[in-house]
């Protein structure tokens, strides 16, 4: 299954320009759509890709909350350079995520703390109990206190933990090491739970290169386990109106999604690969039905970003 | 000499040949590899440590051996076979923050130590470790007592799991890794419940209310624990489950799930016996006054960061809550404490309330914080450490600091041991009052801190009688190096390379003594001098 490259850019391996999101904020915006929450994470994120370090007092870093980040290098591999993979798609005859990511556009799902998606019960101590407010991207400023060393653009190791710490506000995700300049075996576990499965797996989000693999693989693992078909006739649709939105997750019995470095829960498949593997913390195979519930709720958050 | 134990703080310290030749008949070692920033990436991947050559010695000389204890070492999975068929008696392996191996090697020891009592693997590296070498374990092997997998990832067989814990009566450690679910805990609980020590596997788990009872029931039934950790996702909803096993616990590692304070205090109230927690910040100071309420035996505490990295800092624990607990706590001698702020006034409190700190480790986490009410340095709260807790043995400092921290702890700190130090000082005159005023000083490390070659060499009659230094970003040169090593043959004085650095400065210094010489196997990026 090709993915159209002219329409979206999941699956393509080259970082995210400011023209192409340029050009989807227009159309979103001729569609009368707004990319709300997620572009703008998109511009940040953009920053951010370019910027794997922190800067010492005086100097502002990007906002970057959550996640083993910026300058800490698991394994001193370099993220971006390792990940442009050409393995081609899998093109799975079998329909399931595949259809469901591709056919996703550009919104972003996010879930509140007392939800009807089943966190809630679970008191969800990851989950924030309000949408949390987008953080400006700060310039760099490259100022340093007196005392402090001259001004380095990263600090590898500080604060002195663990890296491997399983923290769990944290997915492991190897960074740049300047120091070591050399590549490593790094790996970004995360967890994948379904619905109704009574356990849990674990992915190598580094082991794949874009949605179709990715999803084809939970497909395997959990294949044991009901997995509906996907709604259809979304691949070609860019912007996710509201009755796409209803047909996906009235068509499909699973739905994949995922919980970023912020604690919302978002749909896989809407930006780009490498921001996914960025931020995603953790997957969830979750019921259709129960993700309906939150599509209201994203709808009016596209809505009111207006 | 004749005893069995060796203990070998720095591997590169002396050779297996040395070591071959001076002791006889060795039962248990302890080796020790890496610098411990190595810990937190600074140290490039193949640096080192690796145990392959001691082991092959060991073959030859020690067929007797029964345990092997590694830290911050490399062992392959070709050393895992080794060491699984050369020691007929082999017992005990632990290994510490390792990495290099797989399941490949796990399957080695799993099927050829057929008297293994301790298998004990903590914070160690590995790739996705499948669950095959659990189940490599022979039908009839039962010699268990310890198994610690919990920073293994990869799915287990829990079939396999569950019949090598029932089979092991003399089980009394199990720590498991988190893709062991609740409901298969109950099930290995119910084999083992003279557990002392247990590390659950996740606990976040849709559980139907009979399964709810059982597992409520398995821990009340485990009367024998004193040590728990694990823990994963448990949230308010899950944790009573361990209510009944509290009663005699003394140690509650909490540093795998990030609590709120509700519910950590109301766990709290369950552990009366606590001597030692580790908890993340997401408790927060309320959840820090409940310790000072809760915990009066309380002798250790590490307060570990939720969001290490978080450039706001609006959340976590600051000074309050430190202080809250030094006053519940008297005891308390052993502090592990990141916090985004930090006073003076409230260090020389703390102290006060517990004089008997002998490990004090304060991560202010932005580097040259100030006191925030003063905004002045930090010096006085580790002068006052230095200067009430006599018995200080360890030390990690942080926030601004000038050079004054460092003439308290050269003038006051005589017992001290080890010294790690980031982002500080004013001068070569900080690094010197340590050197020239700490008798029992072992480890030194330095990140960051204005000290250059000048500093370096006044402690050159020293560091003989040290394990180690470590410097790196500071202002130490080549040519300081060069002279230290020349002067000091017994010392090696190493030198890792920065790709694209200035020729002249030394980046990552690590200076240790030894009487093996320079290193054989160093990689192309260790410059020994």
């Amino acid at each position: 299954m090709s993915i159209p490259q002219e329409h979206d850019y999941i699956g393509l391996s080259e970082p995210l320009s400011s023209e192409k999101i340029s050009y989807k904020m227009a159309a979103a915006a001729a569609e009368g759509v707004t990319p709300s929450l997620n572009v703008e994470k998109i511009g940040v994120f953009n920053l951010k890709e370019t910027e794997l370090r922190l800067g010492l007092p005086g100097s502002e870093a990007p906002d970057r909350k959550g996640g083993i980040g910026i300058g800490v290098s698991l394994f001193g591999k370099e993220l971006k350079g390792e990940s442009m993979c050409v393995k081609s798609f899998v093109s799975g005859a079998k329909r399931g995520f595949s259809d469901a990511i591709n056919g996703a556009g550009k919104w972003g799902l996010s879930i509140n703390g007392g939800s009807a998606a089943g966190l809630g019960e679970n008191g969800g101590s990851n989950v924030k109990e309000e949408i949390p407010a987008l953080k400006p991207v700060e310039e760099r400023k490259n100022g340093a206190s007196i005392t402090a060393p001259a001004s380095k653009a990263q600090v590898v190791g500080w604060p002195p933990i663990r890296s491997f710490r399983k923290n769990t506000l944290a997915t492991n995700t190897p960074k740049k090491d300047d120091a070591a300049g050399k590549p490593g075996p790094g790996c970004l576990y995360v967890k994948v739970s379904m619905d109704g499965a009574p356990y849990l797996r674990k992915i190598d989000l580094k082991t794949y290169c874009s949605y179709p693999e990715i999803s084809a693989a939970l497909e395997k693992m959990f294949s044991c386990f009901t997995i509906g078909q996907c709604g259809q006739g979304l691949a070609a649709k860019e912007h996710l109106s509201e009755s796409h939105l209803m047909d996906l997750l009235h068509g499909s019995e699973y739905v994949l999604t995922y919980e970023d470095k912020d604690g919302d829960w978002m749909l896989v498949g809407d930006v780009p690969w490498e921001m996914f593997t960025d931020s995603c913390r953790r997957l969830r195979i979750m019921k259709g039905a129960d993700a309906i519930g939150l599509a209201p709720r994203t709808m009016q958050k596209c809505k009111s970003q207006n | 000499m004749d005893r069995s134990k060796l203990f070998i703080g720095n591997c590169y310290a002396v050779s297996p040949e040395i070591v071959a030749r001076r002791f006889r008949r060795i039962k248990s070692v302890t080796l020790k590899g890496k610098p411990r920033f190595s810990d937190f990436n600074m140290l490039p991947l193949d640096w080192g440590a690796n145990v392959h050559s001691w082991l092959v010695m060991f073959a030859k000389v020690y067929p007797f051996l029964e345990e092997l204890r590694l830290k911050r070492m490399t062992i392959s999975d070709e050393s895992l076979e080794l060491l699984a068929k050369s020691f007929p008696g082999f017992k005990a392996l632990s290994l510490s923050s390792c990495d290099g191996f797989t399941e490949i090697g796990l399957k080695a020891i799993a099927s050829h130590c057929r008297n293994l009592t301790e298998l004990n693997i903590q914070d160690s590296i590995t790739e996705e470790v499948g669950g095959g070498w659990l189940s490599s374990f022979p039908e009839n092997f039962a010699s268990l007592q310890v198994l610690n997998f919990s920073s293994l990832n990869g799915d287990l067989n829990f079939d396999d799991l569950e019949k090598l814990v029932s089979r092991c009566k003399l089980l009394r450690v199990l720590k498991v890794n988190d893709s062991i679910t609740l409901d298969q805990l109950q099930r290995l609980l119910v084999h083992v419940p003279r557990l002392t020590e247990l590390g659950t596997g996740s606990f976040l788990q849709e559980l139907t209310p009979r399964q709810y009872e059982e597992i409520e029931t398995a821990f009340c039934n485990c009367r024998n624990l004193q040590v728990l950790s694990g823990l994963w996702e448990a949230t308010s909803l899950y944790l009573p489950l361990l209510y009944g096993a509290c009663a005699s616990l003394t140690f509650l590692n909490l540093s795998d799930v990030p609590l709120h304070s509700g519910e950590f205090a109301k766990l709290l109230a369950h552990c009366p016996n606590l001597r030692c927690l580790w908890v993340i910040d997401s408790v927060e100071d309320k959840g820090l006054e409940a310790v000072g309420l809760s915990c009066p035996l309380l002798e250790e505490l590490r307060v570990y960061p939720a969001d290490p990295y978080d450039r706001h800092h609006r959340d976590g624990v600051t000074e309050l809550g430190f202080l809250a607990v030094s006053r519940g706590c008297p005891k308390l001698h052993y502090v592990l404490y990141f916090c985004r702020r930090m006073t003076n006034a409230a260090v020389v409190t703390i102290v006060q309330n517990c004089p008997d700190f002998t490990h004090f480790r304060l991560c202010i986490m932005t580097p040259c914080q100030p006191d925030y009410l003063t905004n002045g340095p930090m010096d006085e709260a580790f002068g006052a450490v230095v200067k009430t807790c006599t018995k200080i043995k360890r030390l990690s400092v942080s926030g601004l600091l000038t050079d004054q921290t460092f003439e308290y702890i050269g003038q006051y700190a005589k017992d001290l041991e080890t010294l790690s130090v980031a982002f500080a000082g004013s001068s070569d005159w900080g690094m010197q009052c340590i050197l020239e005023g700490c008798p029992k000083l072992r480890k030194l490390e330095i990140r960051d801190c204005p000290f250059g070659d000048s500093a370096l060499l006044s402690g050159r009659e020293k560091y003989e009688m040290m394990r180690s230094l470590w410097m790196s970003s500071c202002s130490v040169t080549m040519k300081g190096c060069r002279l230290l090593a020349r002067e000091f043959p017994r010392l090696n004085v190493e030198v890792i390379r920065e790709e694209g650095g200035d020729e002249d400065q030394a980046h990552k210094v690590y200076v240790y003594r030894s009487v093996a010489g320079p290193r054989r196997d160093a990689p192309p990026f260790v410059l020994t001098l």
